[in-house]
């Protein structure tokens, strides 16, 4: 393994894990108003006529 | 009306997604490339086509999937008529029906050799066998493609995993796809980095090779050779593997992105995605496969074994995990995460569909899955028993290679000239948990240049040959030296007839996706089904 070899495995494999760390570290400090209450989640077993705004 | 699905959670829908992404070509695909193209140096065009291509094309994805989940359309004739509001625009939809349909037909075959291979591993089966050429005859004789071979245990595997797809599917998004991939996701992230750490720790497995130690096997693979990059095929292997490892063109980032709420965030969740795959690609998929065969079989036979494609999974990983200790255990494993790879993936497949019968129709989920499920069954009896007359690749060809690349192209061109960039910047953002910087959506300019550039690079380089092989016309040759149909030969024309009925098929397959299409905008047309 060569010099230029460690230098791109350590900036590829930095620049993904960098990348993922930022997207989850994003996704679980999200705003509490983005994440859904248990009522707001519907799994499609219910019959029911709410939620008309997401279906027009 | 019917009411449509919505996902559980926020990560339910990443891994999902990312499910749909990850699958045997990060473990097998990727690393082959990187060291036939430059090694280390091949990174510089897969990040800079990871920007240009890749990350572009989930958004917009993303994006227009969400869209037309606001006017309950969750596959792609539906979507691109909400977003292009011409009568035609359903119709070149068409192509996301088509390809998910094709690719489903030979994908759950091609899953079920995980499957059964990693009961192979767990019970010994090919314990014995230490060469690859042993083993190339052991998996041929499997999928029964020698005169003594029967296909019996290949269809009894091929059976249990369309099965379990079906069950996944029916049981729908959220108890369904949902359930199955964050299951899965996690199982596949800790799975895979067990077995890199496995392989990075076996040192100089072979004492008697001092130079076929770990070290020298992460330089096999990332030491790199810049000079590679003038060679206009390595910028365009690196495209290539951008656009097929992230599943775009098939329209299941859509049909799924589709289940959104319109305020849900699709920015972040379109990264998160695409970074999972990366991960699973660059980081664990490229310390599995080719380091390990450097150890036992050396520079020579690696770049040999890079080569080989699927057979690097299902013929050197088998010879490798037999020569270390506890192979048996790291061959299941290996070979079940493989299956989980796929089935995440697979599964994805029908929901574009799923999602069309029920939206277009109004069909419930369970007749659509059961509907399906008899045509792709029988469908897939041909890649089944066709597999050594090449309609398995043929299939892979027009659904997997060149209908997907046209379908994302289509997808560019809507997004780009039909919804508009800065329309389509501002539906990105809209409930975004993340705000790019503005400038960012001047590349949604260079997109569709890079895609047609490297569409019109497959077309004379690789689709050309593939579509006029059957016709006995041979049209490999080196084009910088001789124009191509100066080398037609017309006696030499041997027409292969088993795929020129493949294609045959494949053209009916296209009519009736495209009657359907016809007959459901007809239905809503006059009243029968409420959109």
């Amino acid at each position: 393994m060569t010099t230029l070899g460690w230098i791109i495995l350590v900036i590829s494999w930095g620049a993904i894990i960098a990348l993922s760390v930022f997207c989850f570290y994003k996704i679980l400090k999200v705003k509490k108003d983005n994440i859904h209450a248990p009522l707001d989640i519907d799994t499609g077993d219910l019959e029911e006529e709410s939620d008309k705004e997401h279906n027009p | 009306m019917q009411k449509r699905e919505n996902w559980g959670t926020k990560l339910g829908i990443i891994f999902a997604v990312a499910g749909s992404a990850v699958g045997l070509g990060n473990f097998l695909r990727f690393p082959g490339q990187v060291c036939q193209n430059g090694g280390g140096a091949f990174m510089i065009p897969y990040f800079i086509s990871f920007l240009l291509l890749g990350i572009p094309l989930c958004w917009i994805e993303w994006t227009m999937g969400r869209y037309g989940g606001k006017y309950s359309h969750g596959s792609l004739p539906g979507i691109l008529d909400a977003v292009v509001k011409k009568p035609w625009a359903k119709y070149v939809g068409v192509l996301g029906l088509f390809v998910p349909l094709v690719i489903f037909f030979y994908y759950t075959y091609i899953e079920s050799w995980c499957l059964s291979y990693s009961f192979f591993s767990l019970f010994g089966s090919y314990k014995q066998i230490a060469e690859p050429t042993e083993m190339k005859t052991f998996l041929n004789d499997f999928r029964g493609l020698l005169p003594s071979s029967n296909y019996g245990l290949a269809y009894t595997f091929f059976l249990a995993t369309f099965i379990i797809n079906m069950v996944v599917i029916y049981r729908g998004l959220s108890k369904g796809i949902e359930f199955l991939c964050k299951i899965a996701m996690p199982i596949l992230v800790i799975g895979a980095a067990i077995l890199v750490v496995r392989i990075l720790t076996l040192g100089t497995p072979m004492p008697d090779k001092p130079g076929q130690n770990v070290y020298n096997a992460l330089g096999f693979m990332w030491n790199p050779d810049f000079g590679a990059l003038k060679n206009p095929k390595v910028w365009m292997a690196a495209a290539g593997q951008i656009f097929f490892t992230l599943s775009v063109g098939l329209g299941a980032i859509m049909t799924y992105a589709s289940y959104l709420r319109k305020k849900d965030d699709v920015a972040l969740s379109s990264l998160t995605a695409c970074s999972m795959n990366g991960f699973m690609e660059v980081i664990l998929g490229g310390s599995l496969v080719i380091p390990a065969a450097f150890l036992f079989f050396g520079a020579v036979g690696a770049q040999e074994m890079a080569k080989s494609g699927f057979d690097l999974g299902f013929v050197t990983m088998p010879c490798i995990l037999n020569r270390i200790p506890w192979g048996e255990l790291f061959g299941f494993f290996w070979f079940f995460l493989l299956f989980l790879a796929g089935v995440t993936s697979s599964i994805s497949l029908m929901q574009p569909l799923i999602s069309f019968l029920e939206d277009e129709f109004g069909w419930s989920r369970q007749r659509s899955a059961t509907a399906l499920g008899i045509v792709c069954f029988i469908a897939s009896h041909f890649c089944i028993f066709g597999l050594a007359s090449g309609v398995l690749d043929e299939f892979d060809f027009w659904g997997g290679t060149l209908a997907i690349t046209i379908c994302a192209f289509i997808e560019v061109i809507v997004f780009v000239f039909y919804f508009g960039i800065k329309r389509g910047w501002e539906e990105l953002h809209s409930g975004a948990d993340v705000k790019y910087p503005e400038f960012l959506k001047y590349v949604f300019y260079i997109t569709p240049i890079y895609l047609g550039a490297i569409i019109l690079y497959w077309a004379l380089f690789s689709w050309a040959p593939w579509i006029l092989k059957p016709f006995g016309l041979d049209l490999s040759i080196d084009w910088s030296t001789k124009f191509p149909f100066l080398a037609f030969d017309f006696a030499m024309i041997k027409p292969q007839f088993v795929i020129l009925f493949t294609r045959l098929g494949l053209v009916w397959l296209l009519a009736f996706l495209l009657f359907l299409i016809w007959f459901a905008w007809r239905r809503k047309k006059v009243g029968k089904v409420k959109i």
